[in-house]
């Protein structure tokens, strides 16, 4: 399996929207490539056949009846936001579709 | 110390005596616990305190307590939440700058049910951010220390609650664990620590870090202190879809001391000599020979893929977290950088400022091993070795009633010792995260001080039980206190 | 005909999300509520408070069997919901709760029906006669569902500058958390009017089965269409996605837009890129909004705080059982019950509620046949020409059904009912009171119609003579005029019979 190096970091950095500096970039994929040598152990385990764990139990899926509740108060909705208009969000313009 | 510091000191059922006998007023309970908070201000234990409400809820109980119509065995009683553990109308930051100024609108379902057996919440303890480590170092407050040792790590991530219960600043706290988060912190702090089944506590309003993982739990002095706490905050709950349908045993009225005819499985893997202190291996050895004196059994029991525990732990929970803490961005809450030169950099920079280096580190990770190409040999393989270690503890409870071990193969460490070592750091979950993996329930109690490299620090005693089954590890923990006198050791007082 | 020369084909497969008509959100219980100031419908989950989890909404469960029940699809007993991760500001939880791998319904189709490609010189030697009137001679095709899943709608992000100024774009979530069924055709549409059928048709069903009101304006029905191009019967070309469709027309447009540019594109040597574009349907032109070249990287996992959504055999019966009547079962069942065309019975079947009129309709007035010609006939055309719905109209099947029983009856002719429907299409009204209270009433008295008839015999000395001749034609003509004389009240039948007989003898 491949070794993680500073361009991995910085592609995932990307995708997380993380910003690094170059040396924190080089240390972290030290430090990723130190942790995912442990992981690699796991290569050597024979899984063929095994189920992934989904959850815990067999629980039957919950479901909720269709009634809907009152809503939360629109000041209290915008009462923790660093920016807003009235009791919109405000963000710098979106441009594109999804990132 | 007055009545009600000492009260604070040894555990809830003193204190709900001199309650409704009058000898001490719930007013005074909570006086004497923010004192004493603020007089172990140098412990950073706790990062905030909610004076005014929670005086004006003793008063409340006082009345009621007066009246005789006590709601619980916590009415009156002051408590700690872990930061991570959200109040309607109190901040929650995880102890992370990127959840500076949030204040909760809502209330965890354990909050709700805890306020409603009358307990106070007098303030929220101190953590590694995002419950992401394992000695409460990682913290925008500052590192918690340890009170049996001040330049000891309490553990962690819930470190700030377990110093908090064993320096008596309350007697009971709230705390969450993942992959050994109550459980180690409880046996570095010489307190006693629970973690519930998973699904057993609703995780409707604790702040998620790996959502398969996670379970809220109490510390407290006594094992019968956290099944009182327990009985209390368990329970299905319809807003949590992983919140298990069973009912809540009275744990606390099973609580005989009677475990003669229990059979108690010890595995080879957790008592290998070069991994584990020699100190905590005596006394964890002691222990299981008290336990033999009360009436159980031993039975040696394997679990081949303890050694694969670590690795499989931190591509499951780095994966899950890196999705969880997606939302912290800057738009609806928390911190948000200045000035933003457009979308993208108020997504970067926020999050860049706002996150420390540890929960940097587990977001990247978490999100390479989901990434393109790499899921099937990080994540979907990590699922699967899982199912193995489920698989493990299965085989061994078909021989044994319950899981004996070391709660962790070191005490305490010195503050800084493994800064530079994030690996290092996370092996020292090796004996708990299997628990977590397996979603069973985990109690860690002090079994005694250590002695030789690190004299006089807490070891803790882990039980491990089936799943569901709380009561007999519950009942062992109690039976072991009833002829010992760890859990009542305190550390030394502050000049 | 098609945009593009003989030899090449477009193909096209599209993607609807479709809101499920629940009262709550998929995840969080708050309303789900249109036309609302912004974030006045939003719960803390929706909010992507820290510490919230989401609980599956059961009415979501039960209406995406419906559906796929309707389209003759798989309804999985097993299926999974997972994250999509992104970062988007109208994605408060930095991923969307969708299904991925196992999707809740997967393997169905629909069948459509399009006026054949090349009509009448396709089938062969010789011209066939249109008759004037008739109805098209329609082909069916079958077009394949891929899957259909359940996913949470995102919030708006709204750009106005009058609201948010130039700098930003305000986010409303009160959108965010409704139910979607995400329904992925297969691609087998061939042109951009099969494409415009299937939605139609999908639609239609959508309605009729209850699960969707399907509204475009709300968009409650939104569409994304894949179009490439290819010599026909050649390996798929290369493809791209126009989003934000939200009419059929300019589903329509776009499509033909989009197929004649990557046509050109080729032609001058260049090739398709994958890329997400959009329609701008004031300079009919696709453009490029965002290249695809890697796709992007959503790191889908199953999602852990949701338990596999588990359907038992037994409840997908107790829905297929509670299943209203399909259009094509009704279509089918108008066909034989009814004897109608099946051009008729396509036109009836379009709406639930037109073939729910339809049917009182003609119960109430025993003629089918009649019933159908002016539904199909007059009513849809006032509903173009006042761009309503039927429900809105002020005609009911009783007064429809009574008029036609008047004319049934005799008592009306077919020339009065023209002058009393637009009044009972506007204002409502009984048509029998109407008609006696504007001296309605058909004649049918012989003698007066021998007049009428007299008189226009008497007027048309050369018709009369062209009909002793032998022509019919002229007959028609000689009608028309005693229908004229007698303002439109003379009996039909009689009239006929009376000319017939004095003319011919």
């Amino acid at each position: 399996m491949s070794t993680i190096g500073p361009e991995d970091v910085a592609h995932v950095a990307t995708l997380a929207r993380l910003a690094l500096e170059k040396d924190e970039v080089d240390a972290m994929a030290r430090d990723l490539e130190q942790i995912l040598g442990h992981v690699r152990s796991l290569d050597a385990l024979d899984t063929e056949g095994v189920e992934p764990t989904a959850h815990g139990f067999e629980l039957a899926t919950p479901l909720r009846p269709d009634h809907p509740v009152e809503p939360l108060d629109p000041e209290l909705v915008v009462s923790n936001a660093p920016a807003a208009q009235g009791t919109a969000f405000l963000v710098p313009k979106v441009l594109e579709e999804e990132g | 110390m007055g009545r009600a510091e000492d009260l604070l000191a040894t555990g809830l059922a003193d204190q709900r005596a001199g309650l409704d006998r009058g000898d001490v007023v719930s007013t005074e309970l909570v006086e004497a616990s923010l004192a004493r908070i603020e007089a172990f201000a140098d412990l950073s234990a706790v990062v905030s305190t909610r004076a005014d409400g929670a005086r004006a809820e003793a008063e409340a109980a006082a009345e009621r307590i007066a009246a005789g119509q006590a709601r619980s065995a916590l009415d009156g009683v002051p408590i700690l939440l872990k930061d991570n553990i959200v109040q309607r109308g109190e901040p929650a930051t995880c102890a992370s700058r990127i959840l500076e100024n949030f204040v909760s609108p809502y209330d965890a379902t354990v909050t709700e049910k805890l306020r409603a057996a009358g307990a106070i919440v007098v303030g929220r303890t101190n953590m590694d951010e995002f419950a992401m480590g394992s000695s409460t170092e990682h913290s925008v407050y500052g590192a918690a220390r340890n009170p049996w040792d001040r330049d000891r790590i309490c553990g962690g991530s819930s470190g700030g609650s377990a110093a908090a219960v064993a320096a008596g600043l309350v007697s009971v706290a709230l705390g969450s664990d993942t992959g050994g988060s109550i459980r180690q912190p409880a046996s570095h702090c010489g307190v006693v620590g629970l973690k519930p089944t998973y699904g057993r506590v609703s995780r409707w309003g604790l702040v998620a870090f790996a959502s398969s993982l996670d379970q809220i739990g109490p510390f407290g002095r006594s094992v019968a202190d956290c099944a009182a706490m327990l009985e209390v905050i368990a329970g299905h709950d319809a807003r949590d879809s992983t919140s298990i349908p069973e009912e809540v045993p009275r744990w606390t009225e099973a609580l005989d001391g009677d475990i003669g005819g229990l059979t108690i499985g010890l595995p080879e893997e957790y008592f290998v000599e070069e991994g584990v202190e020699p100190g905590v291996l005596a006394r964890v050895r002691e222990a299981i020979g008290e336990i033999e004196s009360a009436g159980a059994k031993t039975v040696p029991v394997s679990l081949p893929h303890t050694e694969h525990a670590i690795a499989t732990y931190y591509l499951i929970a780095t994966a899950e977290a890196s999705s969880n803490l997606a939302r912290f961005d800057g738009v609806r809450y928390g911190h948000r950088a200045d000035r933003p030169d457009d979308l993208q950099d108020l997504y970067t920079r926020s999050r860049s400022e706002g996150f420390g280096a540890e929960v940097k580190r587990r977001i990247l990770l978490g999100t390479y091993v989901l990434s393109a190409g790499y899921y099937d040999a990080y994540y979907g393989k990590a699922q699967r070795v899982r199912t193995l270690i489920r698989r493990d503890f299965e085989r061994a409870f078909e021989a044994c009633d319950l899981i004996v071990t070391p709660t962790a193969p070191e005490t305490a460490f010195a503050r800084g010792a493994k800064s530079d070592d994030p690996l290092s750091m996370y092996l020292s979950d090796i004996y708990t995260t299997s628990v977590n993996l397996a979603g069973l329930p985990g109690l860690s109690m002090p079994c005694g001080l250590s002695e030789g490299l690190s004299e006089g620090m807490p070891v803790g005693l882990q039980l491990i039980g089936k799943p569901l089954d709380e009561a007999t590890i519950l009942r062992v923990g109690d039976a072991f206190e009833r002829r010992t006198d760890h859990h009542s050791l305190r550390p030394p007082e502050a000049g | 005909m098609s945009v593009l020369p003989d030899g090449y084909e477009m193909v096209i497969g599209l993607e609807v999300h479709t809101h499920l008509k629940t009262d709550s959100k998929l995840f969080s219980p708050a309303p789900v509520r249109y036309g609302e100031e912004p974030n006045h419908s939003v719960h803390p989950i929706d909010l992507a408070l820290p510490g919230v989890l989401p609980v599956l909404n059961e009415r979501v469960v039960e209406l995406a069997i419906r559906l796929g029940l309707a389209i003759h699809a798989t309804v999985n007993t097993t299926s999974i919901f997972a994250r999509k991760n992104y970062f988007y500001p109208d994605l408060p939880k930095g991923y969307q709760i969708s299904q991925f791998e196992e999707p809740v319904v997967s393997e169905g189709w629909l069948d459509i029906e399009v006026e054949p490609e090349n009509g009448a010189v396709a089938s062969g030697k010789g011209k066939k006669k249109k008759k004037k009137g008739a109805a098209p001679e329609l082909e069916r095709k079958r077009i394949g569902i891929t899957r259909a899943h359940i996913e949470e709608d995102a919030g708006k992000s709204i750009h106005d500058a009058a609201i948010a100024g130039s700098d930003d774009s305000c986010i409303d979530l009160n959108r965010a958390g409704v139910p979607l069924l995400e329904i992925v055709s297969e691609p087998d549409l061939r042109s951009a009017q099969e494409a415009t059928a299937y939605l139609r048709s999908l639609r239609s069903i959508l309605r009729y089965i209850g699960v969707s009101d399907a509204d475009m304006e709300k968009g409650q029905f939104r569409c994304d269409a894949n179009v490439s191009i290819r010599e026909t019967g050649a390996e798929f070309g290369t493809r791209t996605e126009i989003k934000n469709l939200n009419s059929f027309t300019h589903v329509e447009d776009a499509i033909e837009v989009e197929a004649v540019r990557q046509l050109d594109l080729i032609e001058d040597g260049g090739d398709v890129v994958q890329a997400t574009m959009g329609y701008d349907p004031e300079r009919r032109r696709t453009s490029v909004q965002r290249l695809k070249e890697n796709s992007d990287d959503y790191r889908y996992f199953p999602d852990p705080d949701l338990i596999p959504l588990r359907i038992d055999p037994a409840t997908i019966e107790a829905v297929r059982e509670a299943l209203p009547e399909l259009p094509e079962e009704k279509r089918t069942r108008f066909e034989s019950e009814y004897a109608l065309s099946a051009y008729d019975a396509g036109v009836l079947t379009a709406s639930r509620a037109t073939a729910d009129f339809f049917e009182e309709t003609a119960r109430i007035c025993g003629a089918p046949k009649s019933a159908a010609n002016w539904i199909t006939r007059d009513v849809l055309r006032e509903l173009k020409e006042r761009e309503c719905e039927l429900e809105e109209l002020a005609l009911t099947p009783e007064a429809l059904g009574g008029m036609i029983s008047l004319i049934e009856e005799g008592r009306l002719t077919a020339n009065s009912a023209a002058q009393i429907f637009p009044d009972l299409v506007s204002d409502g009204g009984d048509p029998e009171a109407m008609m006696v209270e504007r001296g309605l009433e058909a004649v049918s008295d012989a003698g007066a119609i021998d007049v009428f008839v007299d008189e226009v015999i008497a007027a048309n000395p050369d018709v009369v003579q062209q009909v002793r001749d032998g022509d019919n034609k002229p007959l028609n003509f000689l009608m028309g005029q005693v229908m004229k004389a007698s303002q439109g009240k003379a009996e039909p039948g009689q009239v006929r019979k009376a000319l017939a007989e004095k003319i011919r003898g």
